[in-house]
């Protein structure tokens, strides 16, 4: 009997422990000391000293203007980009689910952009946002639209808006098409046999059958709206003047560029508590709806 | 009159597809013309075919180094992620007990953390590895590769422990009182079952390793180990100012990309809803 269980324990280590060990040196241990060295200032040379300076490097975080200017910024981009890449998901998921002979096909086109990496996709669009539009205004007279919208502290942020969107409206549309395949056809019959129209089928029978597709969409854009960085970087590289530097870019930008690896590393920390509030509020609604169900 | 307005429907529906696209036909062509053409109208087709800027760029990037580089980190990493998270994560559903049980809530938990928050500790952890116990983990796609097995452990067990609650024990028990071990009962009986979900896996790691940026950014540094990515943005900070050969960049990175999804699109579709929606 003790023979068996040892034997028991063993094969739980030698399929457990492998990755345990590997995503505690990956994981574990850098976060654990990521939280030390938020505590401490320090420009990332070893030969040099790191210094204690208690929570300081958390309360400097506040006096910060660009850090809090970027999180303004990221803050109107998350919003208005939620909104718009749901609204486009959505609408594609509507139009893909009806009975059109070209669904398929449009369907593979819509979601193709979310394959290509956002490194990627930003420098797409870079030209298309900046040299591109600039040589369109002059071709056709409408320089006062069509400029290079990229050196532009407004239209920079809309640009990063529009490609963010370019690239996952295919991807929560996938999301939303599982939604609404699950509403039952007899239920929608039913609707229109009492005499529903297209408007009142949409919003009084679809719209609340879909409710977990709108919770999970919406935290799940909400997410990588907020963490975005590859198409920052690619796309406007924070510029100009940093107008739309956004959080992730912001830390990159303070540890590796400016070297305050403490400091930069506090920011870090406080964007995995916003990151990870923002995912607890989802799941804590996701359980409840799934209780009313 | 009800045919006339599907078609229409139907025809409208594909140019607001083409439209969507869009953005891809600009480089494509573009990538085709000289700088003068390029500049008189951007949204034209190119009036001769010239290859030109393709062969460069493909010299230029090193494209089939980088390729090469990308191909044996993407499929590497998933194909020990795939292992290992399988095996973990049929052991912690089976032996359901208090250990277990952390473990996995472990795994759940740390997906939670952005990878903003670990580069920097991260970096110092394999400094260390590198410095003092002599490891090659910085610099080389073996130390990337280990990071990515690391990183891509939370999900991969989290998608396969919920698959191998849904499958019932009695086959794994009959085949343990014919005398299989773990390691057979697991490999014979219980990974063929696992199919679905590590074709979920599979495609969900493609699409994360394949355009991944920042991690390989940091760990590797040498001009032989770049990836696609990588070799794409440094690429960029060249030529910017020559967007024909930037963009025949471009079109060659995104290549790759086509093939992938055109070949396996019905997986990557249906892999892409089952992970999002668990």
């Amino acid at each position: 009997m003790k023979a068996r269980r040892k034997k028991d324990a063993a094969w739980y280590c030698l399929f457990v422990l492998p990755l345990v060990a590997v995503f505690t040196i990956i994981v574990i241990i850098p976060f654990f000391i990521g939280i030390g060295y938020s505590f401490f200032k320090w420009d990332g040379l070893p030969i040099n000293p790191k210094v204690f300076v208690g929570i300081s490097n958390y309360t400097r975080l506040f006096s910060d203007s660009r850090f809090m200017t970027s999180a303004v910024h990221t803050i109107i981009f998350t919003v208005i980009a939620v909104l718009l890449i749901n609204i486009l998901g959505l609408t594609f998921a509507m139009i893909v689910t009806s009975r059109l002979k070209t669904r398929n096909v449009a369907r593979t086109m819509l979601f193709m952009p979310y394959l290509i990496g956002g490194l990627i996709l930003g420098y797409i669009w870079k030209f298309i946002l900046g040299d591109g539009l600039k040589s369109l205004g002059e071709a056709f007279g409408m320089e006062n639209v069509f400029f290079n919208w990229l050196i532009d502290k407004n239209m920079a942020l809309v640009a990063l808006i529009i490609v963010a969107a370019w690239q996952m409206a295919g991807y929560i549309m996938i999301i939303y098409i599982t939604g609404i395949q699950g509403i039952p056809d007899d239920v929608i019959e039913a609707a229109s046999v009492d005499g529903a129209g297209f408007w009142q089928t949409l919003f009084r029978i679809k719209f609340p059958l879909i409710m977990p597709s709108f919770t999970i969409c919406l935290f799940m854009t909400l997410s990588n709206c907020f963490k975005i960085f590859d198409t920052n970087l690619s796309l406007t590289g924070g510029g100009p003047n940093n107008a739309t530097e956004m959080f992730a870019m912001n830390i990159y930008n303070e540890i590796f560029k400016l070297n305050n690896y403490g400091y930069g590393q506090a920011k870090a920390i406080l964007f995995f508590i916003v990151v990870a509030a923002i995912t607890l509020v989802q799941v804590s609604i996701t359980k409840k709806k799934e209780v009313a169900m | 009159m009800k045919k006339t307005r599907s078609i229409i429907a139907n025809i409208v529906l594909i140019l607001l597809c083409i439209l969507w696209l869009f953005p891809v036909y600009i480089i494509v062509v573009n990538a085709f013309k000289n700088r003068a053409e390029l500049y008189e109208n951007i949204l034209a087709f190119p009036k001769n075919f010239s290859f030109k800027y393709y062969a460069e760029a493909m010299d230029k990037m090193e494209i089939l180094n980088a390729l090469k580089n990308s191909l044996i980190v993407t499929i590497i990493s998933i194909a020990i992620i795939i292992v290992l998270a399988s095996m973990c994560a049929w052991m912690l559903a089976r032996k359901d007990n208090k250990l277990s049980k952390i473990i996995f809530s472990v795994f759940v938990a740390t997906m939670l953390i952005p990878f903003q928050t670990l580069m920097m500790p991260l970096m110092q952890v394999l400094g260390f590895g590198r410095d003092t116990l002599h490891l090659p983990v910085v610099n080389t796609l073996g130390g990337l590769i280990f990071c990515y097995i690391g990183f891509g452990a939370s999900m991969s067990v989290f998608l396969f422990h919920g698959f191998v609650k849904s499958i019932p024990v009695a086959l794994e028990e009959a085949a343990t009182i014919d005398g299989c071990t773990k390691f057979g009962v697991f490999w014979r009986i219980v990974f063929p079952m696992l199919k679905p979900v590590t074709m979920t896996v599979i495609i969900l790691d493609v699409i994360w390793i394949w355009n991944d940026y920042l991690l390989p950014s940091l760990v590797l540094s040498s001009k032989a180990n770049r990836t696609i990515p990588l070799s794409t943005a440094n690429f960029f900070g060249q030529f910017t100012i020559q967007w024909n050969l930037a963009m025949a960049g471009l079109t060659l990175t995104i290549i790759p990309v086509i093939i992938f999804y055109l070949c396996a699109q019905k997986y990557i579709i249906k892999g892409v809803a089952a992970g999002a929606v668990k």
